[in-house]
């Protein structure tokens, strides 16, 4: 009987497959260790980290799972830009955040790699403040290597961090972008918009992007806002195609 | 057997002679103020009583010390105690608040008759610095009535007419609540001679017992429960009536140390002693069928010092390579000086966990590790508090609308919270003052100035008045209305103005930012 450690895991295998040119939202191959480099004024960082990992969730099919999704910040991390607020996360991850408040980058670190081994999470986020001397190349290399060879994800957010040497397979910058307006109330903050820049990735070509945290899921802001115009009252003028009679003859 | 004083015997074990000779109170807080629940001997000399106000004794004796009683520790010493008194027979029962019941049906000729164990018992409780009144009898009732109102050291054989014998016992002796108390005080029936329709003195009239009784049965028609029911206690005093007790059974908790035959100076060798403990425990919890949740290594060094260091496990285990490795991280710090020469290790919280499969060291490699052992993990190195999960609280303000837990613990039940209030993706610890620019006072700013930077307001949606809350908070607190903004670069923040103008309540308003929006 072949022993299951003699072959690539499944998570290699998977990682591997049919690399698409250009990325956009809801591909099933995705990372095992991305970086998303964030300013600390913002939530525009961790905003976009939930975000991706809902959608690696949808795409990988375990959008239902109950499993618990594992919060680490660092001390500094959490002076800049606050802790998670229950009210303002995504309905489905409310009951199952577990949230981690490290006093040291190393510390940090120790509870990624913890969390990433732990075969009931869903997926790990980390928020790591400035480029701490711990976060090395050697210490994302340990990261990427244990998240690929357990096969939970990792988002590292690094707030207002320069990009240096790491071993990550996708590397984003990301800011706010300005939002999409709502329908009822143009003057009002719509939903998160992020300008986001992927400026390495092992998959794909690098781009840039202005990414829209829909209902539905993270997808791509049309090209150009659509003018605002009144708001039609609902029900009133749907459309008519496929009822009207006329335009199926014409048809 | 009556410990008449435990709580006032147990504080002065506690505190210096020096401290009984004042008159001292044990009090606990009532409704309507302090209220006093025993007091010692000098503190009874100048008056104090039981179920006094403080108020009321400090006005007999104003030099009356004060200290707070604990009940919940009394209970804690009646059943170590209730434990302890099975050194005269083998099962023994609490009776709350300060009495113990053991059952010695054929253990007292082994200390030599039931004068002499009587005589012993009280030595025993003399010795321990307790009072304690002690009877004997053939039904529980009945030696709780003779140790609470007989004569000292009192003895009913099994042949005695029991109503004969204790006829001339108040109605208290037996077990009964205050208001059924108070009806039979208004009754004019002192006595359970009275109660029960027999005089005691000698020539008795059955018609007389059978109409008492009929009459006791009349008027408490209604009441099933035993302390309400003089009829259900007079029967179970007698013996008519079966009264099932509570018996106190000792679990010791699982313990496994090593004596070492040389006393340990290095890391390694403690860290093989720990492993084998690891084992031996896990063994004696497989054996009981149960998981650790909180361990407590004890090392004993040549010299008497005594070394502690705890675990607390998320959830119950029983995975010895999990054990060691958790403690190695707390044993970086132990400083063994001479040597160590004995090392423990007990389980003082243990739940139940049923048998399973062992998770095999390769498994752990190939699938990764279980919520719980993660969990550990994280705690023994960050701290307890470190690692948490927000759970929402009954709150309307943002920074109280969200407590952290322990991360396995069942999250709380709740009310579904209303959708139609957007929140910022993350909250700061504590709002951040900003200075604003605005065209009116109770407007939104136009422009404002945060960690250095200013900002311009492009688009907001508000005000969101949450008020401040009153039960819990001074009457000066002021109001909020905070305003959900983005700027214009699409940064969106969560800020809030600290009051109104004019309020009364302080000078300007003040303006805040309390949280990020994704």
């Amino acid at each position: 009987m072949p022993s299951p450690s003699s072959g690539p895991s499944c998570a290699r295998v998977l990682a591997r497959a049919k690399p698409e040119p250009r990325w956009r939202p809801g591909l099933a191959v995705q990372p095992f260790h991305s970086e998303i480099f964030a300013p600390a004024g913002e939530a525009s960082g961790a905003g976009l980290a939930l975000a991706l990992a809902r959608d690696a969730l949808k795409a990988a099919g375990e959008s239902d799972d109950l499993r618990q999704v594992l919060w680490v910040q660092d001390r500094a991390a959490i002076r800049l830009g606050g802790r998670p607020c229950l009210g303002g996360l995504p309905p489905d991850l409310r009951h199952r955040l577990i949230h981690v408040a490290a006093a040291t980058p190393e510390d940090a670190l120790f509870a990624l790699e913890e969390g990433v081994r732990c075969r009931d999470l869903a997926c790990v986020i980390g928020e790591i403040a400035g480029n701490p001397r711990a976060l090395s190349f050697t210490a994302s290399r340990r990261l990427s290597l244990a998240a690929e060879r357990h096969g939970v994800r990792l988002w590292l957010v690094r707030l207002d961090a320069e990009p240096g040497l790491s071993s990550a397979r996708m590397r984003w910058r990301v800011r706010a972008a300005p939002s999409p307006p709502p329908r009822w109330n143009a003057a009002a903050p719509g939903r998160a918009a992020w300008h986001v820049e992927l400026f390495r990735a092992r998959a794909h070509a690098p781009g840039e992007w202005i990414l829209c945290d829909d209902k539905a899921g993270l997808v791509l802001a049309p090209a150009h806002a659509p003018a605002i115009t009144t708001p039609d009252p609902v029900g009133v003028a749907r459309p008519t195609v496929g009822r009207s009679l006329a335009a199926r003859i014409h048809a | 057997m009556w410990l008449a004083r435990l709580s006032v015997d147990r504080w002065r074990r506690a505190s210096t002679p020096e401290a009984d000779s004042a008159p001292t109170a044990l009090i606990l807080e009532t409704a309507h103020g302090p209220r006093i629940t025993a007091a010692n001997d000098a503190g009874h000399v100048a008056g104090a009583r039981a179920g006094m106000l403080l108020a009321d004794a400090r006005a007999l004796c104003p030099g009356l010390v004060a200290v707070p009683a604990d009940p919940a520790g009394d209970l804690a010493a009646l059943e170590k105690l209730a434990l302890w008194a099975q050194r005269w027979a083998p099962w023994s029962a609490l009776d709350p608040p300060d009495g113990l019941i053991v059952d010695i049906t054929g253990a007292a000729h082994l200390l030599g008759g039931e004068e002499a164990l009587l005589a012993d018992v009280v030595r025993a409780f003399a010795a321990r610095g307790l009072t304690a009144r002690a009877a004997l009898a053939p039904t529980a009732g009945a030696a709780w009535a003779l140790a609470h109102y007989g004569p000292g050291g009192a003895i009913l054989a099994p042949g005695d007419d029991p109503l004969r014998l204790l006829a001339d016992l108040p109605v208290a002796a037996l077990r009964l609540d205050d208001d059924v108390l108070t009806v039979l005080r208004r009754l004019g029936i002192k006595r359970l001679g009275e109660l029960a329709g027999v005089s005691g003195a000698g020539e008795e009239d059955a018609g007389c017992e059978v109409a008492a009784r009929d009459a006791l049965r009349r008027r408490f028609r209604g009441r099933s429960s035993p302390a309400a029911n003089p009829l259900l206690r007079l029967d179970q005093l007698l013996g008519k009536v079966p009264e099932p007790l509570l018996p106190v059974i000792a679990r010791p908790m699982p313990l496994v140390q090593r004596r070492l035959a040389e006393p340990l100076r290095h890391r390694a060798p403690l860290d093989q002693v720990v492993e084998d403990l690891a084992a031996a425990m896990v063994r004696a919890l497989e054996a009981r069928g149960e998981g650790a949740r909180r361990l407590e290594l004890a090392l004993w060094r040549v010299d008497g010092e005594v070394l502690m260091r705890r675990v607390a496990l998320a959830a119950a285990t029983r995975e010895a390579a999990h054990i060691t490795r958790l403690f190695a991280r707390r044993l970086d710090d132990v400083e063994a000086g001479f040597g160590i020469e004995t090392v423990q290790l007990r389980a003082s919280w243990s739940e139940p966990l049923p048998l399973g499969q062992a998770d095999l060291d390769a498994a752990a490699e190939e699938h990764g590790t279980a919520l719980a052992a993660c969990i550990d993990r994280l705690t023994v190195r960050l701290g307890p508090r470190a690692v948490t999960r927000p759970v929402p609280h009954a709150s309307h303000l943002p920074e109280r609308a969200q407590a952290w837990q322990p991360p396995l613990e069942p999250p709380p039940s709740r009310q579904g919270t209303l959708a139609f209030h957007a929140r910022p993706l993350k909250l700061l610890d504590r709002p951040e003052p900003i200075a604003v620019l605005y065209a009116s006072p109770d407007g939104l700013p136009q422009r404002f100035r945060w960690r250095g930077t200013v900002r311009e307001v492009v688009r907001a949606e508000g005000p969101e008045r949450i008020a401040p809350e009153w039960w819990r908070e001074r009457s000066t607190a002021r109001l909020r209305d905070y305003y959900r903004i983005e700027d214009a670069c699409g940064a969106r923040y969560w800020i809030y103005r600290l009051g109104l103008a004019g309020d009364g309540r302080g000078g300007v308003p003040g303006w805040f930012l309390q949280g990020l929006c994704a």
